[in-house]
C-alpha cells in the first residue's frame, strides 16, 4: 500500500515535471538546431544561431535598452517605496489606511489597463513614447511591489535601534542611512531584484508605451511574425539564462542568511 | 521648540517620505485611469472622435455579439484555465510538502517554477513549437501510432488553454504549497485519534484549511489570466477571440481609442465582481 502511494506520487510529480519542462528543453535543444526550423529531428548541433543574434544590432539594442529600463525603474521603484514606507511605518499620518491603499492599488489592475490609460493620457498631452515612457510605466507596476515587500519588513525592533541612534545624537538622514537602510538590506534588494525581472519580462506597457527604441519582449514579438526560427530559440534560450543567473545572485545576495535548523 | 511645532516639524517630514510614491501613483496611475473613463463616454466615427458624452461605447458592446462573445471566450477560458491548474498542482503541492525529504524540497519547489523564469513572450512561442504540426507532441503521438495525421493543435483554443495552464500550474504549486507547510502537524495527528482515515482526514481537515491559499491563487489565476494579451494572440491565432485581443484590435485597426478604453473598464468590472465574490477568503490587506 504504502509503495503503492509512493509509486503514484512519483509517477504524478514526473508527469507534471515533463509538462513544466517540454517548452523550455524544446527551446533550448532547438537552439542548436543545424537547420532551417526549430521542430525535430534535431538535424545537427551548431552555434550558429547565437552567432545571428549577437550580430544582430537591433536585438542587441532592444537588450541593452531593456537591462537599461529595468535597472533605473526598478531603481526609482525601491527608492520611492522605501521612502514611503519609512515615512508610513515611522510616523503617524493621517489617512494613512488610504495612503497604503493607493500606493498598492495599481498591483490590482491589469497591466493592458494601465498601459491603455498612460497612451491616452500621453497622447493627449503630446507626450511621445519612448524608452522613457515604458520606464514610467514600469515604475507604476513595481512601486506597489517593493512598497509592500519593504514595508511588511519594517519590524518593531527595527524602532528600537533607531531610537538608540537617534539618543546617540544621530540626524534623521544619518539614521536612516546608517541604521534603517542597511538594517532592511535584505528586503530592499529582493524588491530590486523581483522588480528588476518584472521590468526586464514586461510586455504590453513596453509594447504599447514604445516606439522607435523597444525593450527585448518587443523586440522578440516582432521576430515572431517571421514564424518558427531558431534564431528566436536561442535569443529565448539566452534570455532564460540571464534570468536563472539574476536568481542566483538574488539567493545568494538576500537569501544567504544562516540556515535555521529545522 | 514647543510639542506642537515639533510635532508639526514631524508631520512636515513625514510627508516629504510619502508624497513622491503618493504623487507618482496619482500621476500616472489614478489620472491616466480617470481620463481613460472619460475618454470611454466619447465615441469614434471614421477618423474623427465625437467629444460628447455618451455611453454609446457600453451598449455598443452588450448590442454587439462579437464584442460580446469575446467577454464570453475569455470567461471561459479563464475559468477552464483555473479550474484545470488547481486540480493539476494541488497534489504535486501536496507531494512536495508530504512525500519529498524536507531538506530537497526547496530543490523541488524551485525545479518547479524554474520555467517561470522564461521570458513570457518565449515562454508561449516554446509552447507554439511543442504544439506544431511537426513540433515533438505531434511527432510522439504518429510515431507510436495514437493518431495519423498531426492534429491540428496550434492556433486553438486548446493552444491558448494548454499555455496558460503550464504558466498558472507553476504560480499555484508555489501558493500552495506555502499554504500547506503552514499547517501544523497536530492537526493530523487529532484527526487520526478520532479515527480518521486519510481520505476522511484530506476531505474534512487538510482541504479545508488550504481553501484560502487555494483560492487566493485562484483568484491571481483568474485576474492574470483574463487580462492577458500575448498567449492567446500567439497560441490561439485569430479564431475565437478573447477580450484583451478585442482591445488591442480597436487600437490597431481603426484607432478607436474609446471603444478600447470602454472594453478596458469592462475587463475591471470583471474583475471586480470576481473579487467581491470570493473577498471572503482573501485576506489580501492586513489590518
Amino acid at each position: 500500500m504504502k509503495a503503492l502511494r509512493t509509486i503514484l506520487s512519483i509517477a504524478y510529480a514526473g508527469a507534471i515535471y515533463v509538462f513544466i519542462f517540454l517548452p523550455v528543453v524544446v527551446l533550448v535543444l532547438f537552439s542548436f538546431q543545424d537547420g532551417r526550423l526549430p521542430v525535430p529531428p534535431l538535424q545537427g548541433v551548431t552555434l550558429h544561431w547565437y552567432g545571428e543574434i549577437f550580430s544582430d544590432s537591433r536585438l542587441m539594442s532592444a537588450l541593452a535598452n531593456s537591462v537599461l529600463v529595468a535597472v533605473v525603474s526598478s531603481g526609482i521603484s525601491c527608492l520611492l517605496g522605501f521612502l514611503a514606507a519609512y515615512g508610513l511605518a515611522r510616523y503617524t499620518l493621517p489617512a494613512a489606511r488610504l495612503q497604503r491603499a493607493l500606493i498598492i492599488a495599481p498591483m490590482t489592475v491589469s497591466t493592458l489597463i494601465i498601459g491603455l490609460g498612460l497612451l491616452s493620457l500621453f497622447g493627449a498631452l503630446g507626450i511621445f513614447r519612448s524608452l522613457w515612457t515604458v520606464g514610467i510605466g514600469h515604475v507604476v507596476i513595481n512601486l506597489p511591489l517593493c512598497f509592500a515587500i519593504i514595508y511588511g519588513s519594517m519590524g518593531a525592533h527595527q524602532v528600537n535601534v533607531e531610537r538608540a541612534a537617534r539618543d546617540l545624537g544621530a540626524g534623521e538622514w544619518q539614521v536612516m542611512l546608517l541604521v534603517t537602510v542597511p538594517m532592511l538590506m535584505p528586503s530592499i534588494l529582493a524588491a530590486f531584484f523581483l522588480a528588476l525581472t518584472f521590468s526586464w519580462d514586461e510586455f504590453i506597457i513596453a509594447f504599447l508605451l514604445s516606439r522607435f527604441d523597444v525593450t527585448l519582449p518587443v523586440e522578440i514579438w516582432s521576430m515572431l511574425r517571421s514564424g518558427l526560427n531558431p534564431k528566436t530559440n536561442a535569443i529565448g534560450s539566452v534570455v532564460f539564462l540571464v534570468s536563472i543567473l539574476l536568481l542566483l545572485v538574488m539567493e545568494l545576495l538576500v537569501f544567504r542568511k544562516p540556515r535555521r535548523a529545522s | 521648540m514647543s510639542t506642537l511645532t515639533h510635532e508639526r516639524a514631524e508631520r512636515r517630514k513625514a510627508w516629504g517620505f510619502v508624497l513622491p510614491a503618493l504623487l507618482w501613483t496619482f500621476a500616472f496611475f489614478v489620472v491616466p485611469f480617470i481620463y481613460m473613463a472619460a475618454v470611454s463616454l466619447w465615441t469614434r466615427q471614421g477618423r474623427e472622435t465625437i467629444h460628447s458624452w455618451t455611453l454609446d461605447n457600453y451598449l455598443n458592446f452588450f448590442g454587439k455579439p462579437h464584442l460580446l462573445q469575446a467577454l464570453f471566450n475569455s470567461l471561459e477560458v479563464t475559468v477552464i484555465v483555473t479550474v484545470i491548474s488547481v486540480i493539476l498542482a494541488y497534489p504535486l503541492a501536496w507531494i512536495i510538502a508530504e512525500r519529498v525529504p524536507r531538506r530537497f524540497q526547496r530543490l523541488a519547489l524551485v525545479l518547479s517554477i524554474l520555467p517561470f523564469w522564461t521570458s513570457y513572450v518565449i515562454r508561449s512561442y516554446s509552447w507554439l513549437l511543442v504544439l506544431s504540426d511537426s513540433g515533438p507532441v505531434n511527432q510522439a503521438l504518429v510515431w507510436t501510432g495514437v493518431i495519423d495525421t498531426p492534429l491540428a493543435l496550434s492556433a486553438t483554443r486548446t493552444a491558448t488553454v494548454i499555455g496558460f495552464v503550464h504558466f498558472f500550474v507553476m504560480l499555484l504549486t508555489l501558493t500552495i504549497y506555502a499554504n500547506l507547510v503552514q499547517l501544523s502537524p497536530n492537526y493530523r495527528r487529532a484527526a487520526a485519534d478520532l479515527g480518521a482515515g486519510g481520505l476522511q482526514t484530506f476531505w474534512h481537515i487538510i482541504l479545508p484549511l488550504t481553501l484560502p491559499g487555494i483560492m487566493v491563487g485562484a483568484f491571481l489565476t483568474f485576474v492574470l489570466c483574463i487580462g492577458d494579451y500575448i498567449t492567446p494572440q500567439i497560441l490561439g491565432g485569430n479564431n475565437e477571440l478573447l477580450l484583451p485581443q478585442v482591445i488591442m484590435l480597436q487600437l490597431g485597426r481603426t484607432a478607436n481609442f474609446p471603444m478600447a478604453a470602454a472594453l478596458s473598464l469592462v475587463l475591471m468590472a470583471v474583475v471586480t465582481i470576481a473579487y467581491l465574490l470570493c473577498a471572503r477568503w482573501l485576506k489580501i490587506e492586513r489590518a
